[in-house]
C-alpha cells in the first residue's frame, strides 16, 4: 500500500499541478479589479502555505521526535533537515511571487508589509538552520543542535507573526476566508485555488522523498568512509 | 571493576580517535597510558571521563554505561586534569577552588587544606593566569583534592613540573591510591617512582596493546 | 537549580569585574556605534529623536552579540570546559546563571546607551525614563535568548560569525517590540501589545532553556 502510494505520488503531483496551471491560466476568469494578476491566487498562497506550515511543520515535528529519546533516530534528523531545505526554496518562491503580485498593486517590489516581512525573517531562520548544520561535523551534535534550533524557530513563528502584524500591515486582510467564515472565492477560481494547495503540498512531499533518499545515500557513503578510516587507524603501527 | 571497555570506538569529524579499545581497570589500581603523539592517550582519558561520547562498542565507567547512561553523573564521579589547565584564568586560586567546592557541596575548609597540600597556600589570592605552568598544574591537583573523585584521570601531569614537582606528584599519587581511588595517568615516559607499581597500557593507532 | 544558577552568575560577574571587558571594550563600542548611527542619518537628521528608539535598539543588538560571545568565551579557555564539565553542574542552573549574569551586564550597558541616546539622539529625558521598564525587560529577554543561541554555536566552526546568523532573526521581533514601546513612552501610544511580545518571548526562551540546555551542553 505504501509502495503504491509512493509510486503514485509523482504522477498525481504532476497531474494536479498541470490542472492547476490549466485552470489558472485558461479556464478561470480575470478579476474585476486586479485583472489577470489575480491568477497568482492559484500559486502564491499555496506556495506560502507549503513554505510556512507544511515544510516548517514537518521540520519542527521531526525535530521534536528526534529530541524525544523514544523516537530519536537518524530518520527524524534527516527528515527535519530535508524539510527545512525545501522550506528555504518555497520561502524564496513565496517572496518572489509576492513581490511580483505586489509590484503592480503597491507600486514597489518590496513593502514593509507584515506578511512579507515575517516571511522574510522566517526565511533567514531557515537559512540559519542550514548554516548551523554546516558548522558541525559531528553527526550527533549536529542533529541535537539543529533540532533545538528548529524548535526555537517554531516558537518564534507566532512571536514574529504578531509583532510584525501589530507593527504594520499593507497586505489585504483575509480575502479568501474572512473572519466570520465567509468564502469570497467561488466557482472555478475556488477549485483552481484548492487544486493549487493540493498540488503544491504533494510537490513538497515528492521533493522531500527524493531529497531524503539523496541524504540516505550521502550518509551511506560517509559510513563507508568511516569504516575505511577505522581500518586505516587500526593498521597504524602494525 | 571501575572501567570496562569492549571494542570502544570514538569518532570525531570522521576520524577514529579510538579504534576499538578493550580494557578493564580494577578499583584502587594505578595505570599509566603510554604511546606516541596521536596514539589516542588523551582520547581514552576523555572517554573515561565522559567528555567524549562512545560511537560504537560497549563500556562502563564507575558504574555508568557509556552508551546510554547519564554521562553527567559519570563526570561528577571522575576527576580530570588536562594538560591545558582546569579553571578560570581571571579568578584567583581560592575563588576557583571555592567555585568547585560549592558546585559539589564540599566543605569550604577542604579548599585551604588542599592548597596547603599542593604548596599553594601562599598564592591563594593570586589570579590564576599569573601563575606559572607548574603552579597551574598544582592548582589542578588541588581542584581534584577538593573534589575527591573515585577515578582520577590525569593527562600528562608531569609536563611543566620540575624534579621537585615530580617527586611531590608521585607522593600525592601514593596518598590518593592509599585512599582507595583509581588513577589513570597518560605520560610519554614511565613513572619515576619505584614505590608505585603501575600497570602500563601502551596505545598504538587508537587501541591498547596490553603489557 | 537555583543554587547552581546563583553560583554560575556570581562567577561570571566576578570575572567581568576582574577583567573589565565590559568597561573597556563593550561600552566604548556601544558609544561609538551610537555616534556612527547619528552620522549615518546625515547632518540634518542626526538629532532626530524619532529615530532614537530604533537606533538605540539596533546598537543594543550588536552590543548583545558581543556580550553573548564574551559570555560563552569564558567557558572556552583550554581545559576550562572539560574541567567544569566534570563538576556535573545542572544544565538548567548553568543556563539560568549565565542568562542572569548577561542580563545584569546588558542592563548596565543599556543604561549607558540610554543616557547616550538622550544626549546624542535627543530622546526626551522624561520619556526615556518612562521607557526604562520596557527596556529592562527587553534586555533581559535578549540575554535569555542570547544565552541559548550562544550555546548552539559553541564547538562548531566559526562560532563568532555563526552567532549573528542564528540570533538576529530571533532578535527581530524583540527589536520591534522594544522600539515600539520606547517610542510609545516618548510620544504616546499603546504599550500592551509590545509587553505581550516581550513577556511571551521571555517565558518561552526561559522554558526552552531550562528544558533543553542540557541537550546543548552534551558534546
Amino acid at each position: 500500500m505504501i509502495k503504491l502510494s509512493q509510486r503514485l505520488l509523482g504522477p498525481v503531483t504532476l497531474v494536479s499541478l498541470a490542472l492547476t496551471f490549466w485552470l489558472g491560466l485558461w479556464v478561470t476568469p480575470p478579476d474585476v479589479v486586479q485583472g489577470d494578476l489575480v491568477r497568482l491566487l492559484y500559486v502564491h498562497p499555496p506556495i506560502a502555505w507549503v513554505a510556512l506550515y507544511v515544510s516548517f511543520g514537518t521540520a519542527t515535528i521531526a525535530s521534536c521526535l528526534y529530541l524525544w529519546r523514544r523516537t530519536r533516530s537518524d530518520v527524524m534528523d534527516r527528515l527535519a533537515y530535508c524539510a527545512m531545505e525545501i522550506s528555504v526554496v518555497f520561502i524564496a518562491l513565496t517572496l518572489i511571487t509576492g513581490s511580483i503580485w505586489g509590484r503592480p498593486t503597491w507600486g514597489v517590489w518590496w513593502a514593509w508589509d507584515a506578511r512579507l516581512t515575517s516571511t522574510a525573517i522566517l526565511g533567514v531562520f531557515a537559512l540559519a538552520y542550514l548554516a548551523l548544520r554546516r558548522a558541525n561535523d559531528d553527526p550527533a551534535l549536529r542533529a541535537r543542535r539543529s533540532a533545538v534550533f528548529a524548535i526555537l524557530t517554531a516558537i518564534n513563528v507566532p512571536i514574529i507573526h504578531f509583532s510584525v502584524q501589530w507593527w504594520k500591515t499593507l497586505h489585504q486582510g483575509a480575502s479568501v476566508l474572512t473572519s466570520n467564515g465567509t468564502l469570497n472565492v467561488h466557482g472555478s477560481m475556488l477549485w483552481a485555488m484548492l487544486l493549487g494547495f493540493l498540488g503544491f503540498t504533494l510537490l513538497f512531499f515528492w521533493l522531500l522523498r527524493y531529497r531524503y533518499r539523496l541524504e540516505v545515500k550521502r550518509d551511506l557513503a560517509t559510513a563507508n568512509t568511516v569504516d575505511e578510516a577505522l581500518a586505516l587507524r587500526q593498521r597504524e603501527g602494525v | 571493576m571501575v572501567v570496562r571497555l569492549a571494542s570502544a570506538v570514538v569518532m570525531s569529524r570522521g576520524f577514529p580517535l579510538l579504534s576499538g579499545v578493550d580494557l578493564e581497570i580494577d578499583r584502587g589500581s594505578l595505570h599509566v597510558v603510554t604511546g606516541a603523539n596521536g596514539a589516542g592517550k588523551t582520547s581514552l582519558l576523555r572517554l573515561l571521563a565522559g567528555l567524549d561520547a562512545l560511537t560504537s562498542g560497549q563500556g562502563s565507567v564507575a558504574g555508568v554505561d557509556l552508551a546510554g547512561g547519564d554521562l553527567r553523573l559519570l563526570r561528577r564521579r571522575v576527576g580530570w586534569l588536562g594538560h591545558e589547565g582546569s579553571f578560570y584564568g581571571d579568578l584567583s586560586v581560592r575563588e576557583n577552588l571555592v567555585f568547585a567546592a560549592r558546585a559539589l557541596e564540599r566543605p569550604l575548609p577542604d579548599v585551604l587544606s588542599a592548597l596547603e597540600r599542593v604548596g599553594l597556600s601562599h598564592r591563594t589570592d593570586t589570579i590564576t593566569k599569573q601563575l606559572s605552568a607548574g603552579q597551574r598544574r598544582r592548582l589542578g591537583l588541588a581542584w581534584l583534592l577538593v573534589r575527591r573523585p573515585e577515578l582520577w584521570l590525569l593527562d600528562e601531569p608531569y609536563a611543566s613540573l620540575d624534579d621537585a614537582g615530580r617527586e611531590f606528584f608521585d607522593h600525592l599519587l601514593g596518598d590518593v591510591l592509599l585512599g582507595g581511588a583509581t588513577v589513570v595517568v597518560s605520560a610519554h615516559d614511565p613513572l619515576r617512582s619505584s614505590e608505585l607499581e603501575p600497570r602500563t597500557l601502551h596505545m598504538v593507532g587508537g587501541r591498547v596493546q596490553q603489557s | 537549580m537555583t543554587r547552581i544558577a546563583w553560583l554560575v552568575a556570581t562567577k561570571d560577574l566576578r570575572i567581568e569585574v576582574r577583567s573589565r571587558v565590559l568597561l573597556w571594550q563593550v561600552l566604548p563600542f556601544g558609544v561609538i556605534a551610537l555616534l556612527l548611527s547619528g552620522l549615518a542619518l546625515g547632518p540634518t537628521q542626526a538629532g532626530n529623536s524619532t529615530a532614537g528608539p530604533g537606533l538605540f535598539y539596533l546598537v543594543t543588538l550588536f552590543v548583545t552579540l558581543l556580550m553573548i560571545n564574551r559570555s560563552q568565551a569564558l567557558e572556552n579557555a583550554p581545559g576550562t570546559r572539560a574541567s567544569v564539565a566534570t563538576l556535573g553542574l545542572d544544565p538548567a542552573g548553568i543556563f539560568l546563571g549565565k542568562a542572569l549574569a548577561l542580563t545584569i551586564e546588558l542592563w548596565i550597558t543599556g543604561l549607558v546607551l540610554l543616557a547616550g541616546s538622550v544626549v546624542v539622539l535627543h530622546t526626551a529625558l522624561i520619556g526615556t525614563v518612562h521607557a526604562l521598564p520596557s527596556v529592562l525587560v527587553t534586555l533581559a529577554t535578549l540575554a535569555v535568548a542570547g544565552t541559548l543561541y550562544g550555546a548552539l554555536t559553541q564547538g562548531g566552526d566559526g562560532p563568532a560569525t555563526l552567532l549573528p546568523v542564528l540570533t538576529l532573526p530571533a532578535f527581530a521581533p524583540l527589536l520591534i517590540a522594544g522600539e515600539r514601546s520606547f517610542s510609545a513612552a516618548l510620544h504616546g501610544g499603546a504599550l500592551w501589545e509590545w509587553w505581550v511580545i516581550v513577556v511571551v518571548a521571555l517565558v518561552a526562551y526561559t522554558a526552552v532553556g531550562i528544558l533543553l540546555y542540557g541537550v546543548l551542553e552534551e558534546s
